[in-house]
């Protein structure tokens, strides 16, 4: 027990450098994702094609792999991204976007088809349908598999300990290293860190979820 | 040679545990029994009954932890069989005990995961390239060590900036994640900027790409990526020193000294040396073996 309060600054820094990895690369894959289920559902075909195909590779490879790839395969073809944080942000951000996108594309078809025709026929755009109509009531369903999706982001980042980033797991290991003696607690010490961040996000998913709950 | 040993070790074993009289003379190829075995060998008579060494013999089979990716040391061929120093050491062990190699179960251990293999039994040793260290000791006990290492630097050839640690500052050094290396460099180099990867293996890519500016970990590690790839340099002398021993379960103290002993004899009859000269030999000299600690 000892031993994580001793070494509190050091597992700080390490929960930091988490934190950090899991904003960027959620908000990222926000981003992306939110994209990627437009582009799923939008009249054009080929944009519909490229968006399941993006999906499909993505969310079925796994995470270790997406990383050998941009750090140790794409050097071979002359791409050379700088180790560590931001390339693991990448990958993080590329893989969950596959997620979200298939989360908010679950959302999107959950809204009646009644209500995108109806847009339509009032003349609206594709757009304006999407942003206007359809996006805002896919939300309410959206939020707890999305919240989902960010915790296992915020546990996914633990990978990016073996490629090259200093995070909370890595954090772990010096210390186990250091503490050889105390291996159990500094680990346990590593897991307190990690609920830290999902146990709040699974708490905001409650309360996001009663806020907007509506009965159809 | 190794085959024929083996049967008469198991022989011996049996007859042991038949007539319960202690014979190290039968051993055939240890001229005299080794300094060490000499007191000791009455009470523990090879093998007593309860022991691990027993238990192991008893069941023909060991599970033995070593590195699968360390040139020289312990290196997975394409057939799967480890080769290298470390697995040569524990075949001498298994031999010793009347386990044929057929019998040895091999394990892959990374430097993150040795310790908590040996406290949930999933390995009966671990000859990984294994610093001794007192934390470690807490956790597991040591026997050996069988060979003295050092952390050393390897970087490009065409490099001419990096010729020993303290050039180190304000460079990438590549190393294991929550290996000795890196802790050495994080609280000896602290200018170093210390980048740790899963295995060294994957840090020559890297290095070669520029991503990272040296490789540190102990200097035979380096030898072996410097043998395969003629691009690659170790520079400098050792700037730690690193004993190797073998890994077992924490206060099985008659298994550790019986290691010692076996490592002793090896060192007596050639078998260290043989071992190392058809292995790490083929690049690095052949040193003194050092001397057992026995704490």
């Amino acid at each position: 027990m000892d031993v994580i309060v001793d070494n509190l600054p050091t597992y700080l820094q390490g929960f930091a450098s988490t934190l950090r990895l899991t904003l960027y690369s959620g908000a990222l894959a926000l981003a992306a994702g939110l994209l990627l289920a437009a582009l799923r559902v939008s009249p054009l075909r080929p944009l519909r094609a490229f968006s399941a195909v993006y999906v499909e590779v993505l969310r079925n490879t796994p995470l270790t792999l997406v990383f050998f790839g941009l750090v140790f395969v794409a050097p071979r073809f002359g791409l050379i991204t700088p180790l560590g944080f931001w390339t693991a942000v990448i990958c993080l951000a590329a893989y969950t976007s596959a997620f979200v996108a298939e989360a908010v594309r679950s959302g999107i078809n959950s809204v009646g088809i009644g209500q995108a025709e109806a847009a339509r026929a009032i003349g609206l755009t594709f757009g304006q349908t999407l942003g206007e109509v359809v996006l805002p009531q896919a939300v309410r369903s959206v939020i707890p598999p999305l919240i989902n999706v960010f915790i296992a982001l915020a546990k996914n980042t633990s990978v990016a300990a073996g490629f090259a980033v200093v995070e909370l797991m890595a954090t772990g290991r010096r210390l186990g290293t250091a503490n050889a003696a105390d291996g159990l607690w500094v680990l346990a010490g590593v897991a307190i860190f990690y609920l830290l961040i999902t146990i709040p996000l699974g708490v905001i998913a409650g309360t996001v979820e009663r806020k907007v709950a509506f009965s159809r | 040679m190794r085959s024929r040993r083996g049967t008469v070790a198991a022989l011996a074993a049996m007859t042991l545990a038949l007539t319960a009289c202690a014979g190290n003379a039968e051993e055939p190829e240890t001229e005299e029994p080794a300094a060490g075995e000499e007191e000791p060998a009455d009470e523990t008579a090879d093998f007593p009954e309860g022991s691990t060494m027993a238990e192991l013999a008893e069941a023909g089979s060991i599970t033995i932890g070593t590195k699968f990716d360390q040139p020289l040391f312990g290196l997975v061929g394409p057939d799967g069989v480890p080769q290298g120093f470390d697995v040569e050491i524990a075949k001498i062990i298994a031999a010793e005990l009347g386990i044929e190699e057929d019998g040895i179960e091999w394990v892959e251990t990374i430097s993150a995961n040795r310790e908590s293999f040996i406290e949930t039994g999933q390995v009966d040793v671990v000859v990984a390239t294994y610093t001794i260290n007192d934390d470690r000791k807490e956790r597991i006990s040591f026997a050996g060590p069988y060979y003295e290492a050092g952390q050393s630097i390897l970087t490009l050839t065409e490099n001419e900036d990096i010729e020993g640690p303290d050039d180190l500052a304000g460079k990438k050094v590549c190393t294991v994640s929550g290996s000795t290396p890196e802790k050495n460099l994080l609280e000896n180099y602290p200018e170093a900027e210390v980048v740790p990867f899963g295995t060294y293996a994957e840090c020559i890519d890297p290095l070669r790409n520029g991503q990272v500016d040296a490789v540190s970990t102990d200097n035979v590690i380096l030898a072996g990526f410097a043998a395969d790839n003629d691009d690659l340099e170790v520079r400098g002398e050792p700037f730690t020193q690193e004993p190797y021993g073998i890994g077992l379960a924490k206060d099985d103290t008659d298994f550790r000294m019986w290691i010692n002993d076996v490592l002793e004899a090896a060192y007596e009859d050639g078998r260290w040396t043989d071992a190392w000269e058809a292995t790490a030999g083929s690049v690095l000299p052949t040193p003194e073996p050092p001397a057992v600690d026995r704490y």
